[in-house]
């Protein structure tokens, strides 16, 4: 009985068509990476040093121990690329863009160490926003970048300089 | 690793930390940054060695519960110590903690009549509460605070009543200040205790002729030299109740983390004096397991 009418009720229905994009039909719009930062674009925002988070560091012996601002920046790389691969902190940096998010940690760690950049990212609250960053992964983060600046060879009394800049910013991204 | 919850932790969580769920706790993760757990003190709270801090024992942090285990020997001129002892905290809120002191008196117990080699013996119930404040993260000018209490009871109450003593137990209070401070890569702690005990409690609590509670301070400096060695000093205050020439303590330190789990502290100590023998300084080694 009720396989006939399950059989009758298949005969109802119409094959899907075939050929639909079904992303238009759906209204998703397809993010498509800028072809010369390879970023996705973000929705615009007031750029300001002041979302760094901290006052930066004066004179220029800090940046130095860190290798300059290539040094700095391949220390952040290396920082995300390590967060990427840890499994306590990974499922956090999935869904975002990666790309942007090197630079702009680049960009704040050389405005920090006074290594001639601005930081051209959001401010901390805004970008970590519903990402529910406990402490714990604060300190998985830490250990991350205590091992790529241990791997760029910066004594650890310039390392944890770096750290008392970033520590305060807890408040701002940690979420209760 | 997920277990049921023995029944007192439960009413802890319940106590501390309302919303949070028992499926949601952690066991042993070790998401505490190596170090900050501090070590195992004499009197098996966590801090410094000789002084006590306002870190919560074990590995854990808001969302778990870890534990630690250490042992601890002082050889001094005329005296030994050995103390050992577990401690559990939880959530990264509340520490319990318990220790066990034994001091050999070697050839002092002959000299003070009870004997060769008689040891004093003392266990210590500790809980400590973190009352708000974080070491490492936050305000860079707000210290981590805790409070705590710590019960002892020495196990030779008639020896403590000979020298003088009033009691032979008694609790000691402390509330205690720690601070990260990493742009100078300094742990700087101070503890205020209100205590009666005479040598920890060694030798009882107040005294016969009416002594009893006072305010001591612990102090401690600690300079990171990386993420897994320390090097500092501390200043430990005390009172003389028996009006035996009991000394403040100090003590250099340099503690190493082996491992994330395993911490080895080493130490000069200097006890000043001890049931009227002076000078007891000499070497503090200790070790502790934490997870």
């Amino acid at each position: 009985m009720i396989s006939t009418f399950l059989s009758a009720l298949m005969l109802f229905q119409q094959a899907p068509k075939q050929g639909v994009d079904w992303d238009k039909e759906f209204g998703v719009e397809e993010r498509v990476r800028d072809p010369e930062t390879g970023e996705f674009p973000v929705d615009p925002y007031d750029q300001d040093n002041a979302n760094a988070g901290a006052q930066p560091f004066e004179g220029e012996r800090l940046a130095e121990a860190f290798g300059g601002r290539e040094g700095i920046q391949r220390i952040a790389e290396r920082t995300v690329e390590l967060s990427e691969a840890d499994p306590r902190i990974a499922d956090i940096f999935v869904a975002h863009d990666m790309v942007r998010l090197k630079r702009t940690l680049g960009e704040q760690f050389c405005y920090l160490l006074n290594a001639g950049c601005d930081y051209s990212g959001r401010d901390m609250r805004t970008a970590h926003a519903g990402m529910g960053v406990k402490k714990a992964d604060l300190n998985a983060l830490v250990e991350n970048l205590q091992l790529a600046m241990g791997e760029a060879d910066v004594p650890f009394a310039a390392q944890n300089k770096l750290l008392s800049k970033l520590a305060p910013m807890s408040r701002d991204v940690i979420e209760r | 690793m997920k277990s049921i919850l023995p029944f007192p932790i439960c009413l802890t969580l319940i106590a501390v930390h309302a919303p949070l769920q028992a499926e949601d706790i952690e066991w042993f993760e070790g998401d505490k940054l190596v170090l900050t757990n501090g070590v195992s003190t004499v009197e098996g709270t966590s801090g410094g060695g000789l002084a006590t801090w306002s870190t919560i024992a074990g590995r854990e942090l808001e969302n778990g519960i870890g534990a630690s285990a250490h042992v601890t020997v002082i050889e001094l001129p005329d005296y030994g110590w050995q103390s050992h002892g577990v401690s559990i905290g939880v959530l990264n809120r509340v520490e319990l903690s318990y220790a066990r002191q034994n001091f050999d008196t070697r050839d002092v117990g002959t000299a003070l009549g009870l004997g060769q080699g008689f040891t004093l013996n003392q266990d210590i119930y500790g809980a400590k509460v973190r009352l708000f404040g974080d070491i490492v993260y936050g305000d860079p000018h707000v210290p981590q605070i805790s409070i705590g209490v710590e019960h002892k009871r020495n196990l030779d109450g008639p020896v403590a009543l000979a020298v003088g003593a009033q009691d032979d137990e008694g609790t000691d209070y402390t509330v205690s200040a720690t601070k990260l401070f990493l742009r100078q890569s300094l742990l700087v702690n101070a503890t205020v205790r209100y205590t009666e005990a005479n040598q920890l409690g060694l030798l009882g609590f107040g005294s016969a002729a009416g002594e009893g509670y006072s305010l001591e301070f612990e102090g401690s400096v600690a300079y990171q030299l990386s993420r897994r060695a320390v090097i500092g000093a501390e200043l430990r205050t005390k009172p003389d109740n028996l009006g035996l020439g009991e000394d403040d303590w100090f003590d250099l330190f340099a503690a190493y983390a082996v491992t994330d789990n395993v911490t080895l502290t080493a130490a000069y100590v200097d006890l000043g004096s001890i049931a009227t023998f002076e000078d007891q300084r000499g070497a503090f080694l200790s070790a502790q397991l934490a997870f």
